[in-house]
């Protein structure tokens, strides 16, 4: 056992933090949207023809009927007969979840979103009381928006975050220094922020269970299991987490960029998955060039059409942001590695180990310098024209036509990224 | 819908407004949707609201019109009032 844990929370300076979590974001802005839904068991799936049939989100009773993110359309009907299917309006969840952010904004400018749908806000030092404007904010949001907000009150981020799950939908939770240890510890180690399946499984190993069980393990010991991300672990448990909640506007460091799709139908052979690899590099070497980043190496993701991943990695020698480049990269891993067992169904390229584009770069002796800088303002020119005139305003001839691509509009939904630590 | 006979529906008005130095918008009438002109008597309260009866929101204005009280909204730049009628039957041009 740890004593650390037992006094220390009460000595780090006292803060406010909530979590705010709109509850089943997609499927609740398509009720507000739409009330016939209202009450109904209803799911936003990805398009079945163009194989995005997914369960993306879904109502709370379309989760008491055993509906699940991920399920499979079908899947979700049979535990669901009465199913109500409807696509995703990517634009309409941009919407709500800024307008949501512009509610947040008039409590406080430490706010740090987390994905769409979720948030840290920091009251220390406003002088509001954070239940109070918990509440506040919960009613305001349902006034204004039409939607449901639970919301996690607690003195660091990660309790707050637990606090927003605990009680579903239109609820105010509140851990404090006092009572943490009656209502989180007893919780299931993979509550806690971070410890995802993998670390689950592996703690349950050494018979770690529960938050309080990781509470309670020496430092030590989770840092010789888990590396350092062990020392977070205990710390987050321990109710010893003092990170930041970040002002607004502030963004996640990048650590790659990547896009992917799942193509609609099969991919049968290496001309077809050279298509489908540079079109998705143009919106890779696009958003290099806007986020001012060179990528050191790329990353391949296939899936084939027994849904099995495979993942190949290259690091090159001099780093680029040329779409053509991370592309005839990307190809050359596929066609060194895949053996074409079977049809290719899904791809992501990747660009990875990013370095700013302003850093100095080593020359190669055997790399031409001067080709390379031509073909950068060459591409840097196409980048000008799509800004000005549209993604399809000039692109590689052998794009036309059908390629088994189907845009789906997601690329600008956020993702939850990493916390700020 | 809480009235189960009584279904709301979304009807979009053409508005004439008065948009003051401030940027603050005042509706002076509606057009409905069989070419009656209504002007807005009063205005009520403004602010930001979602419309539960028919789905959406934005800014919402409660007017005033012929002694009734209408709740006007403008969503995305267009206007839409939350009207009492049949639900989907003719909701097309009339």
């Amino acid at each position: 056992m740890c004593d650390l844990a037992e006094y220390l929370p009460e000595q780090l300076p006292e803060r406010s933090i909530l979590h705010s979590d709109m509850n089943s974001f997609y499927a609740s802005v398509e009720a507000m949207l739409d009330p016939k839904l209202r009450g109904k068991a209803v799911a936003v799936c990805g398009s079945q023809e163009t194989r995005h049939g997914i369960v993306l989100a879904k109502s709370q009773k379309a989760k008491k009927a055993g509906v699940k993110t991920g399920m499979a359309v079908w899947e979700a009907r049979q535990c669901c007969p009465d199913l109500i299917v409807v696509p995703p309006q990517y634009d309409a969840y941009i919407k709500y979840s800024k307008l949501a952010h512009e509610i947040y904004l008039r409590y406080t400018d430490q706010m740090e979103p987390f994905g769409m749908d979720e948030c840290w806000l920091d009251l220390t030092g406003t002088g509001r009381d954070p239940v109070q404007t918990a509440d506040e904010i919960r009613e305001t949001v349902k006034s204004e928006l039409g939607l449901t907000v639970s919301i996690g009150v607690s003195f660091n981020k990660i309790f707050a975050k637990l606090g927003s799950d605990m009680k579903k939908p239109d609820a105010v939770t509140v851990i404090t220094r006092q009572n943490f240890r009656s209502l989180v510890w007893p919780l299931a180690a993979s509550e806690i922020l971070y410890c995802g399946r993998a670390t689950t499984r592996r703690l349950a190993r050494y018979g770690v269970l529960t938050i309080g069980d990781i509470a309670a393990t020496p430092p030590e010991l989770l840092q010789d299991w888990l590396g350092i991300n062990g020392l977070a672990l205990w710390r987050y448990a321990a109710g010893l987490d003092c990170s930041r909640v970040m002002t607004d506007g502030w963004e996640a460091p990048v650590k790659s960029i990547g896009h992917g799709v799942t193509c609609v139908s099969d991919l049968l052979n290496d001309g077809e998955v050279w298509h489908v690899m540079l079109e998705l590099a143009q919106e890779v070497g696009h958003r290099l060039r806007s986020q001012d980043f060179l990528a050191g190496g790329v990353q391949l993701t296939l899936r084939d059409n027994g849904l099995l991943f495979t993942q190949y990695q290259a690091k090159r020698e001099a780093a680029t942001r040329s779409a053509m480049e991370i592309a005839q990269d990307c190809f050359r891993l596929f066609r060194e590695n895949y053996r074409w067992e079977t049809p290719v169904r899904a791809i992501c390229v990747r660009a990875v180990r990013l370095v700013s584009s302003r850093e100095p770069q080593q020359l190669g002796i055997f790399d031409d310098a001067a080709r390379r800088e031509k073909q950068d303002r060459l591409e840097a020119a196409i980048d000008d024209i799509r800004r000005r005139y549209g993604k399809r305003a000039v692109y590689n001839a052998c794009l036309m036509g059908d390629i088994k691509v189907h845009e789906i509009g997601a690329s600008e939904v956020t993702m939850p990224g990493m916390m700020y630590v | 819908m809480r009235d189960g006979d009584k279904m709301a529906r979304k009807v979009y008005v053409e508005v004439i407004l008065k948009t003051d130095r401030e940027g603050k918008n005042r509706p002076l009438s509606i057009l409905w949707e069989d070419g009656t002109r209504y002007e807005v008597d009063r205005l009520l309260d403004v602010r930001r609201a979602a419309s539960l009866k028919v789905g959406g929101g934005g800014m919402r204005y409660v007017i005033m019109i012929r002694g009734q009280q209408c709740r006007l909204f403008e969503e995305d730049g267009r206007w839409f009032v939350e009207a009492d009628g049949p639900e989907d039957g003719e909701r097309g041009e009339s």
